[in-house]
């Protein structure tokens, strides 16, 4: 849980002090004046939707930092009964496609950058392609750990391996949907590359998140 | 793009045709503030209900039988989830933060208003499963508002089959709809405020309200991530939480889980939570009180930054709700500390309103009167919480009525009587009506003096070790018969108080035809919430321009100044020079 503190006390330290600090010193009630003077110092050169996403992260952050730590917690207090998992092989190929999926992603995104529009759907289409086959390939390990045996009830190692497979994949398939609707939207006529370039990008930021979180799960699996 | 920009932005606003489009599928940050208020209310009713039976059959044992013995614990747990969560939580983000952030910010509505369409409507999914735990076999979970494991899904307890499964369920829900609903309201304090509303020109109530949705959006993922550990125990046969229980002499099913790690992700979900209801009640009866005394808010700055101190201290605090779980003497003493740390910035915000209030032009209006109040209660709850912020104190009284009436007078009924407060203070601009003075006066002074009669002597009873939870207390022999006596007297005193809150809903009904109307500023109050063109706002709120800020929100009672209060959108007057109104010299 010392985790969780440390995780919890920068987090919201990193977000106020960041956004905020700099503002925080000005002297309101000295300044009637003109907003022009103001809008300098205070403008944010984002679009909502992008610092929308980024407070998205920020709970998800939370949510994954939280369940990390029930996971530590949870083998620190176990009384005996924590057996370590086999991780299924298979992991180590479904990382690789969430790797190249999330390059794609990043491929359509430079694209998007230059305007070449059909680069962008081929990138798009394959990084989607890829996280698809990464899915099914989580899918087909919990096939081959239920299939020898092993249940959520047998061990808690189990059960957490198959409740944060679960929730990254639950977060992957909200991703998905954001990808289906840019695909869609791509492939209606008359629909400016300038249109979908910001899905495009936030799609990426997403991604290249998932995969950090990942990582860190995956790591954490191999690692206990 | 500066971000004026996008507040500025001329894209359609989906004029709304139809009464369902208006009122219903509503994406309208007004409309579905009251949604939410209303909602959020209605089902606090529902948990005052169940307080007014709890208290017969605690004040008038031998009379009523309403609650059985096994009842008893589905009435506490509902009544205090409901109102922490489903009532406070939602009608201060969902009903005060969706109507004052975007008219506060002068905004024309929140930066993603379908979303915010889709939190009301998931809110009200989160509500109806709640209240369809009341009608499955076994009725709802009786495992206390707190749902701590093992016994909360062991047979045994009431509703440890379904009851607890839709408890969950629904708290998981409440959750997506409450981050649909923050994502909101931070995005569009950090990016659709007008031109000139720097950060340190926003009004207090903003502050409050922004830093509570920062809070809840990182703490309620602990609830989430505790309630799917929780069912997965409860459905799927894991161990995340329970240990080995031989339960009603069955063989153990579970083996290894730690309930402690349960109470961990709880209470660093509950106590942020504390601060989530506090926070905004905090901002609010700042405004009240500058509004309402004319004058501008004392140590703004101090105030803001005591906001956001007290947001990052709260996630540092959790364990102070489990010295009784027992813990490393280490543990408990670094947590005995920043709880008591904490307590300095929210005495700094308490002496601000007190010198706010000194050598003010007092104008003990309703708002005012809720507001006043507020500080005397908020006071009174705060200090019996430094008691209870140290191990040594906590341990004896954590289980009696001591803590009862601590945290109602803190977190109860200080956040309600701000609600009411905000309520009288804002009711005209939502309805364009006022509400009536005089049942508000008797509103008040029942509702206050009442609470008093129903909560201080808890204190008397808890010190005397009277245990709380109990649906009976028999023959116990340390509990003198008088007991007995304060029990009714709170009993009575807590069925004034309920009825009164009938003529407040009275009131509230009454006079949004029949009240005065109320024209568009009838406070004088410097905020842009009452300089919108429209009373009630039309959507968009601001007719073709956005407002213009030019100030900070609590120029009132400027010296040289034609009127005691100049409102945010008022330009610099070159015959008042900057600062010197407030003894500055320039």
């Amino acid at each position: 849980m010392s985790l969780a503190v440390a995780f919890g006390a920068l987090l919201a330290g990193v977000v106020v002090w960041g956004l905020l600090a700099r503002r925080l010193t000005a002297k309101p009630w000295e300044t009637p004046g003109s907003p022009e003077d103001l809008a300098a110092g205070s403008a944010v050169s984002l679009p909502p939707a992008k610092i929308g996403l980024w407070i998205l992260l920020a709970v998800i952050t939370s949510l994954f930092g939280l369940f990390i730590s029930a996971y530590w917690m949870r083998m620190e207090h176990a009384h005996g009964d924590w057996t370590p998992l086999a991780v299924p092989r298979l992991l180590w190929l479904n990382t690789a496609l969430l790797i190249l999926s999330s390059a794609g992603m990043q491929w359509a995104r430079g694209a998007a950058r230059r305007a070449q529009a059909d680069r962008v759907r081929v990138a798009l289409i394959a990084a989607g392609v890829l996280a698809w086959a990464f899915l099914a390939g989580q899918l087909v390990a919990w096939r081959q750990l239920s299939a020898s045996g092993y249940f959520m009830a047998n061990s808690p190692a189990i059960a957490f391996f198959y409740l944060l497979t679960g929730v990254h994949g639950l977060h992957l398939l909200g991703g998905l949907f954001v990808w289906g609707k840019t695909v869609v939207r791509m492939a209606q006529a008359g629909v400016e590359l300038l249109d979908v370039a910001l899905s495009v990008e936030l799609c990426t930021v997403y991604w290249h998140y998932l995969l950090l979180v990942w990582l860190v799960l995956f790591a954490l699996l191999l690692s206990t | 793009m500066a971000y004026v920009a996008i507040a500025d932005r001329d894209h359609a606003l989906h004029d709304p045709q139809t009464f369902i489009t208006k009122y219903i599928w509503s994406q309208d940050h007004k409309v579905i503030a009251i949604q939410y208020a209303i909602t959020a209310i209605g089902i606090g009713l529902v948990a005052l209900g169940m307080s007014v039976l709890m208290r017969l059959q605690l004040g008038f044992p031998h009379f009523f039988s309403i609650i059985a013995p096994n009842n008893y614990y589905q009435f506490i747990t509902m009544h205090g989830m409901i109102m922490v969560i489903y009532l406070l939580t939602a009608l201060f983000l969902g009903g005060f933060g969706n109507y004052l952030i975007p008219l506060m910010c002068g905004a024309r509505d929140m930066v993603f208003p379908y979303m915010n369409m889709v939190s009301y409507w998931v809110y009200l999914v989160a509500v109806l499963v709640l209240v369809a735990a009341f009608f499955v076999p076994g009725g709802p979970t009786g495992a206390g508002w707190t749902l701590y494991p093992p016994q909360a899904v062991l047979p045994g307890t009431p509703g440890a089959t379904w009851g607890i499964i839709l408890m969950l369920l629904s708290l998981a829900i409440f959750i997506v709809a409450f981050t649909m609903g923050g994502l909101n309201y931070v995005t569009t304090v950090l990016q659709a405020r007008c031109r000139g509303m720097t950060l340190l020109r926003m009004p207090l109530s903003v502050w409050g309200i922004f830093m509570a949705t920062v809070l809840g959006l990182l703490a309620f993922p602990a609830l989430l991530v505790s309630a799917v550990m929780m069912t997965l125990d409860s459905v799927a046969g894991t161990s995340f939480f329970l240990p080995a229980v031989v339960s009603m002499g069955q063989p153990p099913t579970h083996s290894g889980g730690s309930p402690l790690l349960f109470q961990h992700l709880f209470w660093f979900f509950g106590h942020p939570e504390v601060y989530i209801v506090a926070l905004p009640a905090f901002g609010i009866v700042s405004d009240l009180l500058s509004t309402h005394a004319r004058r501008h808010i004392f140590g703004y700055r101090m105030m803001v930054w005591a906001i956001l101190a007290i947001g990052c201290l709260s996630f540092v605090v959790w364990a102070h709700h489990m010295y009784v779980s027992g813990m490393n003497p280490y543990f408990g003493f670094f947590f005995a500390t920043t709880t008591l740390i904490i307590a300095v910035p929210t005495a700094i915000k308490v002496y601000n309103w007190v010198l706010t209030l000194w050598r003010g032009d007092i104008h003990l209006t309703v708002p005012m009167l809720f507001a006043i109040g507020f500080i005397f209660t908020f006071v009174n709850g705060g200090l019996t919480g430094l008691f209870l912020g140290n191990v040594t104190v906590d341990v004896p009284l954590s289980a009696t009525y001591f803590v009862v009436a601590h945290f109602h007078m803190v977190m109860g009924v200080s956040p309600i009587l701000v609600v009411f407060g905000a309520i009288y203070h804002w009711y005209p601009k939502i309805t364009g009506r006022m509400l009536n003075d005089t049942l508000g006066r008797i509103h008040f002074w029942l509702t206050f003096l009442g609470t008093y009669a129903i909560y201080l002597p808890m204190h008397y009873l808890g010190i005397m070790g009277v245990p709380r939870r109990y649906y009976a207390f028999g023959g116990t022999n340390f509990i003198p018969p008088s007991a007995q006596w304060a029990n009714t007297a709170i009993t009575i005193s807590a069925l004034f108080v309920a009825a009164v809150q009938l003529v407040f809903l009275f009131n509230l009904i009454w006079s949004l035809s029949k009240g005065k109307p109320a024209g568009s500023n009838p406070w004088r109050a410097t905020t842009l919430e009452w300089q919108t063109p429209d009373t009630p706002p039309k959507h968009g709120n601001w007719g073709a321009r956005l407002p213009v800020v030019y100030r900070w929100a609590y120029d009132y009672s400027v010296p040289g100044a034609k009127e005691d209060f100049i409102p945010q959108n008022q330009p610099p007057d070159a015959r008042i020079p900057a600062g010197l109104e407030h003894g500055i010299k320039p």
